[in-house]
């Protein structure tokens, strides 16, 4: 069965992966931007990232059939240092007109921190500016729920966002309700130890009846799994989903919203 | 909007009781072996005990109870992040960084 894969840091896998999603049934992957592990020294070291995930890896993707699109910000964890992320911030402009970025992101929380805060309502009114999708991360572990509470307080402020226009990702159990329930898309993130079990994902799809759900593998240099999509899908066979069922989570929902984008082609399916 | 077809119904302790079962075992050993290495005061642990108890909430509601018992019950910004990562529980003040 195709899928799109709607969250996988492409920059920090290999080649391999990108045959292995191939033959599984991947034909779109989204990369947003994200925090290299390290923190970069300067501006410049974003404007290289921007045209990595802009220019270089679309033509990666492109060698196995996959469509790759990317989201632009400067991550939560580098937003600290306000000053930098004023510089990478006016970077963003004009690589939003390259033809595969569809809009800002993963903005977001990552401590809670009041300068976290100011940089991602910056980057909404950014977003709003440039009437830009947002795809949004929501905090690690311990600071989710907090996070996830401050982002929907801040978002109330940007009534130039059309809820429907915004995605909240790594939702789990205590938090999905309160992002769905104010009318924006969520993400469920399967990986192997925090974030969501491909079961637990399942749960949330059935409880809320997979509406404005998407789920990705938010594959990256950490441990992840870049096939966790399909998998997913194979255990919602198992738990007896049908085949139109399984359609919606794996193609039609994540096609819904990304094609609010007009930059969004929807590929055939193989 | 698309219609919602619910899931046939298929016999969900069959697949997936043993893992439950496997998972519940490795939480019973993990606790035995911070025991015995006289590690069982620290706040992860005690977060983990805490949590446990949420396994017997009469509702279908155990996996938020758990995912809230671990979470920062605060709700203003912190001055300033200190750090990146997150442990998985609520550090008691002076652990925070």
């Amino acid at each position: 069965m195709n899928y799109i894969e709607p969250h996988g840091h492409m920059v920090s896998r290999t080649t391999d992966d990108y045959e292995r999603m191939a033959l599984a049934g991947c034909a779109v992957i989204c990369e947003p931007a994200f925090w290299a592990g390290f923190d970069r020294a300067s501006a410049q070291g974003f404007a290289d990232y921007f045209r990595q995930i802009t220019q270089y890896e679309p033509k990666r993707a492109a060698r196995f059939g996959i469509e790759h699109y990317s989201w632009l910000c400067i991550n939560p964890k580098e937003a600290e240092d306000t000053a930098l992320a004023a510089e990478v911030m006016a970077l963003i402009p004009e690589f939003l007109n390259q033809p595969n970025v569809l809009g800002i992101g993963e903005i977001g929380l990552n401590k809670n921190s009041r300068n976290e805060l100011k940089v991602f309502e910056q980057h909404l009114q950014l977003a709003q500016d440039h009437q830009q999708l947002v795809l949004i991360h929501t905090p690690h572990l311990e600071d989710k729920r907090k996070g996830t509470r401050l982002i929907l307080d801040a978002l109330k402020n940007f009534s130039g966002l059309n809820p429907g226009r915004v995605l909240v990702d790594h939702v789990e159990e205590h938090t999905a309700g309160m992002v769905l329930e104010q009318g924006f898309w969520a993400g469920l993130t399967l990986y192997p130890e925090s974030k969501c079990t491909p079961a637990r994902a399942i749960d949330i799809l059935e409880n809320f009846r997979a509406e404005q759900l998407w789920i990705n593998s938010a594959c990256d240099w950490g441990i992840s799994d870049p096939l966790a999509v399909p998998r997913t899908l194979q255990m919602m066979r198992q738990r007896g989903w049908t085949q139109a069922m399984i359609e919606r989570v794996a193609w039609n929902n994540p096609t819904q919203f990304l094609s609010q984008s007009p930059k969004f082609k929807q590929p055939s399916k193989a | 909007m698309s219609q919602w077809t619910a899931p046939k119904t298929v016999n969900l302790v069959d697949l997936g009781f043993m893992d439950a079962r496997s998972k519940l075992i490795d939480l019973a050993a993990f606790l035995d072996r911070v025991e015995r290495a006289g590690q069982q005061d620290d706040f992860r642990v005690q977060a983990l005990r805490e949590a446990i108890a949420c396994l017997q909430l009469p509702q279908a509601q155990r996996a938020k109870a758990v995912l809230d018992s671990f979470s920062d019950p605060s709700s203003e910004p912190l001055p300033v992040a200190t750090v990146k990562g997150a442990c998985g529980a609520n550090p008691p003040p002076h652990l925070r960084a």
